[in-house]
């Protein structure tokens, strides 16, 4: 625990990128009490505008916002309603109840599918790459063929056929197409691990395979599989909303892709009810871009040759110290005559 | 030559991988394609009709050993039946219309992407741990990361339906009649294409910079750069002519393996912008549960990454003399 909170304190990118999937993960555990609306029903008229807009331009009728964020000025002073924080969708539905429990939907499938193509990956990687030979060949050839087939279509031909898919279908099917590529890195590392002198040695010792694998390789594979697990979660949540929009999950669900697909078929963008769109793209952004920092967090911990600037000018102020040091160090242990030095190394 | 014939093997086994895949799929799925075509109708509907259905589009019955070997026939004489939207029109018409469109788009977007990201790239390893490379690296990744259907969709709002800079669908104008000669239809062409390519292009930067950074900064340890650096030659000889065209070559493949990549990629944009393209046709298949031009589809984007794949084997080969010598 203070290992991590160590690595936070160090690394701005992981302190920025936690700080925004936990709001998120906060927002969708605490998703009934956040909300005064449901999210499934009617809780008010057709395309409301988000509440502090209407007062903003109501408080000053010629104002910027008046002008400039409505679709209609006159409907947008008119409105006597500015109970819903962030408007509503078409359908009357309040965004805001859609947007707070849409993130359950979202950061389960995204988690679920995320952890299954972790440990696809891993079980296939570490087979592969361990026990070589015959189940080294299926298992890479495997791989191999799951990677040209083009991940975009297989996905959409599968949930098109399944018909409805619900959200755990959906993090099921992305799980079990796109392990692929974490399983190819995963073998690789485990190939040149197990050339090691540890490995080699627990070997002779007669440990078993078993305990080979998961107390001396697996240890040593953590960043490279936590790398692959915030893809993978990313990779998904950005999938889900890509199936749900394309019509192909359940309507009845509430997710970030199905307000998405909303917004689409009811043509709010064309009347300009911009805080419909918004709100699923802008909750989107901020999750990508947090597990993206998330994802360079842990590059750059598992790989400091990734490193930019602020690791290597503390590289620098060590080896300064460093040099200072070993100058103080040399002038006090200068030897008095030559040959002490080489009976001292002689001895060695 | 050994190896190009153990790759051709591998990618002949993977289509029909991929095919077997196309065959599996419809019938695990519970009930028929034909049955669940005419679940949405509203006249009666005859099992001698349905029958006449099912071997109008090709659809046998008999064991399923029976079956795959019909399918797999009609896949290896790339016969891939008629489509149920478009009536009269086979598989093989309504994807060709289709794919000339998505190989402009993926294209174009590649070419550009790479362009842009490789000299970005190139800058981001030379001058690394500058604020042109602390903010430009991660920064491209970021956009990367962010879902496709949502700088889409923000890029149509923005561009398209507020601002009407430029149109907000199809590739060109609805009703002029496409006159690949004339100045004029292709300027309409560009026009419809920006947002759509925009789109495309922005979210594969990234990757590409990326690369070429890291290949770039692995290099640029190296003793012959020291050794050039030393001679004295310009900082630019340096950097292009010796770091720049060694870190290009894993690059240059991947450049072909993203063309593949793209058209797969790049349909939700077309969805979006309802290009003509390969992704428009999808949705269309799905939304009109044409069955056999989804299972069609499949089988064309599977052809095209196979082919972006061999070409990036045989890049390989050309680019690195010490894989022929391998062979």
């Amino acid at each position: 625990m203070k290992g991590i909170l160590n690595i936070l304190k160090n690394n701005n990118k992981a302190l920025f990128g936690s700080i925004i999937l936990f709001s998120f993960i906060f927002m969708a555990v605490f998703a009934p009490l956040l909300t005064d609306h449901v999210p499934n029903k009617r809780t008010g008229k057709p395309h409301e505008y988000p509440g502090p807009i209407v007062k903003l331009a109501q408080a000053s009728p010629d104002g910027w916002v008046a002008t400039n964020l409505a679709y209609d000025k006159r409907t947008l002073l008119m409105s006597k309603k500015a109970e819903h924080v962030m408007g509503t969708s078409r359908m009357g539905r309040s965004i805001w109840s859609q947007l707070a429990h849409g993130a359950r939907v979202s950061l389960a499938v995204g988690f679920g599918a995320g952890i299954v193509v972790c440990f696809l990956a891993t079980v296939i990687g570490i087979s592969a790459g361990y026990f070589g030979g015959r189940v080294d060949d299926i298992l890479s050839a495997a791989m191999n063929v799951m990677l040209v087939i083009p991940q975009y279509p297989l996905l959409f031909v599968l949930a098109a056929f399944i018909g409805e898919a619900g959200p755990l279908t959906i993090a099921l099917i992305i799980g079990f197409t796109s392990w692929a590529w974490g399983a190819r890195v995963i073998r690789a590392q485990t190939m040149s691990l197990s050339e090691k002198e540890f490995v080699k040695a627990a070997e002779v010792l007669g440990e078993s395979r078993l305990r080979i694998i998961f107390v001396e390789i697996l240890p040593n594979l953590i960043s490279i599989v936590g790398a692959s697990f915030i893809g993978s979660v990313m990779y998904a949540i950005m999938m889900e909303a890509t199936i749900s929009f394309l019509g192909l999950g359940d309507p009845g669900t509430i997710s970030w892709g199905i307000m998405l697909y909303n917004v689409q078929t009811s043509s709010s963008m064309i009347i300009g009810a911009w805080w419909e769109l918004l709100a699923p793209c802008g909750a989107l952004i901020t999750l990508s871009i947090g597990l993206a920092m998330l994802n360079f967090a842990v590059d750059e911990i598992a790989n400091p040759q990734l490193r930019s600037n602020p690791g290597m000018k503390r590289f620098e102020k060590m080896q300064k110290a460093d040099k200072k040091a070993r100058a103080a160090h040399v002038k006090a242990e200068v030897p008095h005559f030559p040959g002490e030095q080489d009976l001292a190394s002689g001895a060695k | 030559m050994g190896f190009f014939l153990r790759r051709l093997a591998f990618y002949f086994i993977a289509l029909l991988f991929a095919a077997t895949l196309n065959f599996i799929i419809p019938r695990a799925m519970p009930g028929d394609p034909i049955t669940m075509m005419f679940a949405n109708a509203t006249s009666q509907v005859t099992p001698e009709r349905i029958a006449a259905m099912k071997e109008l589009l090709g659809f046998v019955d008999g064991p399923l050993i029976v079956q795959f070997g019909m399918y797999m026939k009609s896949v290896l004489t790339w016969d891939l039946g008629i489509s149920v939207q478009f009536y009269p029109l086979t598989v093989n018409t309504v994807l060709g219309n289709a794919v000339g469109w998505s190989l402009f788009l993926a294209g174009t977007a590649v070419v550009i992407s790479f362009t842009i990201g490789s000299v970005l790239g190139i800058f981001a390893a030379w001058k690394r741990g500058s604020k042109f490379d602390t903010i430009m690296s991660p920064g491209m990744l970021v956009i990367q990361a962010v879902p496709q259907v949502v700088t889409a969709m923000l890029l149509l709002f923005v561009f398209a339906i507020t601002l009407k800079w430029f149109p907000t669908s199809y590739a060109y104008t609805p009703g002029v009649t496409p006159d690949w000669t004339s100045w004029t239809f292709l300027k309409d062409v560009a026009y419809h294409a920006v947002l759509p390519l925009f789109g495309a292009t922005i979210v594969q930067i990234g990757g590409f910079l990326i690369a070429m950074r890291n290949n770039m900064i692995n290099l640029l340890g190296e003793d012959y750069i020291t050794m050039a650096k030393g001679k004295g030659l310009s900082e630019n000889r340096v950097v292009f002519n010796y770091a720049a065209r060694n870190a290009m070559l894993p690059s240059v493949t991947a450049l072909s393996m993203s063309l593949g990549m793209a058209i797969g990629g790049q349909m939700i944009i077309e969805i979006i912008f309802n290009y003509p393209g390969l992704g428009t046709v999808l949705l269309n298949a799905i939304n009109a549960r044409d069955y056999q031009v989804l299972q069609g589809q499949l089988l064309v984007m599977t052809l095209f990454m196979l082919f972006f794949n061999l070409l990036a084997d045989m890049l390989y080969v050309l680019l690195d003399p010490r894989l022929r010598k391998g062979a």
